[in-house]
């Protein structure tokens, strides 16, 4: 048939045989795909009388968001945290390699580090961000750093790997009581609060999705005030804070829980603290506190998983926290400025019992989440696209399959194994 | 007129697509020659639109060279609104089968002109070399299409306002909201459905009975415009046990006793498969 659309010539793709997860339910409905981006096939069919040029059979299987994993320090070797020679390759080796477990977008994750590492860092990815520096750039690289420049910056994913929506500074105002691996001496206090401090410590926030913090810290609302105000995801972690605190740190507009019941106080029927936040009246109407989980039957007992769960199910995030050795056989591996040991599904600070991230992969959590509390798949798929999209404020183009928004999904069977992933469209893995 | 009792909607919307697939396959339709077909909305059609749906996937019938012309659209309703009728064909026909874009057509309730809407319907349909078959329903006031009682049996695509049973009707695909029910719509005349070579009225269900009585068993009436299908030559009402309740027994009678020739119409079923040179 000749090709008479008149908003674009551009190929569109039409997967069939497939079950959506649309409006919140499975559905046997066809996906269709138009320059990287999901296409309304009702609005071509009447408006630009268009069809599809070729159609692709999905025998059957489910097609859901693809994932977002925000909270994800490493893998394959690679530890983010670390001041390596080739930043911009390992960045890459991890995004190519979290496409095999469902992931398209991701926030690389810095754990408590030494100023100068932050400001090596975020500095840098500044200077890519300006073209006229471009020019400049080789002359300013001498003079301060003769370093490969990280690509730790914001960026689309595709064939290369998944989608980098930001780095996740996890500390360094952080509990030195609750500080797990994170090393002590590089933890860090709020002197007057406010931006200050936030640019003294990490030099720049461009490319930052998300911090966390704790909120007991003295002067922390100014902080949480800031970095809301600029749209950065601020999530409460690493904290002694009882509920008061947690429920005034909302208020100033934090969103997020960092891996919940771990590095915090253990909820207690007087004095909830933290994980209170699930069912607090004090969070403001219209606003959601989401809760990020690691499902790994290691981190979270199943049992408080699902009391999580069921208390507060449209907060759920599903995490890995994965560490460099995510991917790497047993044995000891060092995870920013500590050294770890892997047996196992297990991660511990050398020498201690401390859990030092976990190495699970994003669609082994999926399929742990599900098991484990009993959920719809649907609710399984959700937990890990559309809250961490919504907790984020960009599920009007990410973790959902409406039409308009990016095309990055994942085809998975019956049993949750990802079986494909692609990104704007385009196949980027295959089993 | 044809009376063809099935026992269920089931069986009756079964009969009614077989008979449409046959007329089609028979009228081995090409690009020279399109088949006409004036398509219904509602709960009614559901099941016959589903078994076509069945017939293509199973090989047995292409929508290729098949033109279609829809009844009726709600006026002012957006066009992706979820009961607009284009909604409804897309949804639950023109998704699942072969039919061009080009080849459908769906009156326009947002047009800037509303009359200009309705006419150029009307040439459409003559351009096309006007309609082969004519598929519809029955409303509970037994009006055809939204040709309300007292429309004139020899009307044209016009708009027209709703009656108030109609709305009542319709209000349950608004959340039972009557507010929200649209309360004018864009409609095909009674005359031209009485211009399509062959017309099939799908009635099904105890609530159309005493429409069905009205329509067939009384006088031609403008205030139960399905009556008018009385004068036309070729006219065949599909219908389930419980429509005919309000009927003569006599009638019934009558009509069940010729099913064996009716069936013929739809026996044996006729496949594209069998047709392709």
């Amino acid at each position: 048939m000749p090709s008479n659309k008149s908003v674009s010539d551009a190929p569109i793709t039409q997967f069939v045989n497939c079950r959506i997860l649309k409006d919140h339910k499975l559905q046997w409905e066809d996906l269709w795909v138009r320059e990287g981006k999901i296409l309304n096939p009702e609005k071509l069919f009447f408006d630009e009388e268009g069809f599809a040029d070729h159609k692709v059979d999905c025998e059957d299987k489910i097609i859901a968001p693809g994932f977002i994993d925000v909270q994800i320090n490493g893998g394959y070797g690679i530890d983010f945290s670390q001041a390596s020679s080739d930043i911009r390759g390992g960045v890459a080796l991890v995004a190519k390699k979290i496409l095999e477990h469902g992931v398209t977008s991701f926030c690389p994750t810095l754990v408590t580090s030494p100023s100068d590492i932050y400001h090596k860092f975020l500095i840098v990815s500044v200077l890519q961000k300006v073209v006229l520096l471009d020019l400049l750039a080789p002359v300013m690289l001498l003079c301060f750093s003769p370093q490969v420049i990280p690509e730790l910056r914001v960026q689309d994913g595709g064939p290369e790997g998944a989608g980098v929506l930001g780095i996740h500074l996890e500390g360094p105002f952080i509990s030195e009581e609750k500080r797990g691996a994170h090393p002590p001496k590089f933890l860090r206090t709020f002197k007057a609060g406010g931006l200050a401090d936030l640019m003294e410590i990490y030099g720049h926030l461009d490319n930052v999705a998300m911090v966390t913090l704790a909120p007991e810290l003295a002067n922390s609302a100014a902080a949480i005030h800031e970095l809301s105000g600029r749209g950065i995801a601020v999530s409460l972690g690493h904290s002694m804070a009882d509920l008061s605190q947690a429920e005034e740190a909302v208020q100033h507009g934090a969103k997020f829980i960092t891996h919940l019941f771990n590095a915090m106080l253990p909820f207690h029927h007087r004095d909830p603290g933290i994980v209170g936040l699930l069912t607090s009246d004090r969070v403001p109407p219209g606003r959601t506190v989401y809760y990020g989980m690691i499902a790994d039957g290691i981190h979270t007992h199943p049992a408080a998983l699902r009391i999580a769960h069921r208390a507060h199910p449209a907060g759920l995030v599903l995490v890995t926290d994965a560490v460099m050795a995510m991917g790497l056989p047993p044995g000891r591996h060092t995870l920013g400025q500590q050294q770890i040991d892997i047996q196992g599904l297990h991660a511990y600070l050398t020498g201690t019992t401390t859990l030092s991230g976990s190495i699970a992969t994003m669609d082994m959590c999926v399929r742990h989440f599900r098991e484990a509390s009993g959920c719809t798949v649907e609710a399984a798929l959700e937990a890990a696209s559309l809250h961490p999209a919504q907790m984020l404020g960009i599920s009007h183009r990410k973790g959902t399959l409406e039409y308009g928004t990016d095309a990055d999904f994942v085809v998975l069977d019956d049993t949750l194994t990802v079986r494909e992933t692609y990104i704007a469209g385009q196949k980027v893995w295959r089993k | 007129m044809r009376l063809v009792i099935l026992d269920d909607y089931d069986l009756a919307s079964e009969w009614a697509a077989k008979y449409i697939r046959n007329r089609i396959v028979q009228f081995k339709p090409t690009a020279d020659r399109y088949f006409t077909l004036g398509l219904p909305t509602g709960s009614t059609p559901l099941g016959c639109y589903r078994k076509l749906i069945e017939y293509h996937k199973n090989g047995d019938l292409s929508f290729k060279y098949v033109k279609t012309f829809n009844m009726d659209e709600y006026v002012g309703l957006p066009r992706d609104h979820p009961e607009s009728y284009h909604s409804y064909m897309w949804n639950n026909f023109f998704k699942h089968i072969d039919i061009e874009p080009q080849n459908t057509h769906i009156l326009d309730g947002n047009a800037s002109d509303l009359q200009a809407e309705c006419a150029a319907f009307e040439q459409q349909i003559t351009a096309a070399g006007g309609i082969e078959l004519f598929v519809g329903g029955i409303g509970p006031d037994g009006h055809i299409a939204f040709n309300e009682p007292g429309s004139s049996l020899v009307s044209r695509t016009r708009v027209k306002t709703l009656a108030k049973d109609t709305i009542v009707a319709n209000a349950r695909f608004f959340g039972n909201d009557l507010s929200k029910v649209p309360t004018m719509t864009l409609t095909v005349g009674v005359g031209t459905v009485m211009d399509a070579r062959e017309v099939m009225i799908l009635i099904t269900g105890a609530h159309k009975a005493f429409a069905l009585y009205k329509a067939i068993e009384e006088g031609v009436n403008h205030m139960w415009t399905v009556s008018a299908f009385q004068q036309h030559p070729r006219t065949i009402f599909v219908c389930d046990e419980d429509a005919t309740l309000e009927l003569r027994v006599k009638t019934v009678k009558y009509f069940k006793g010729l099913m064996h020739v009716h069936n013929q119409l739809v026996e044996p079923m006729l496949s594209v498969k069998d047709y392709i040179d």
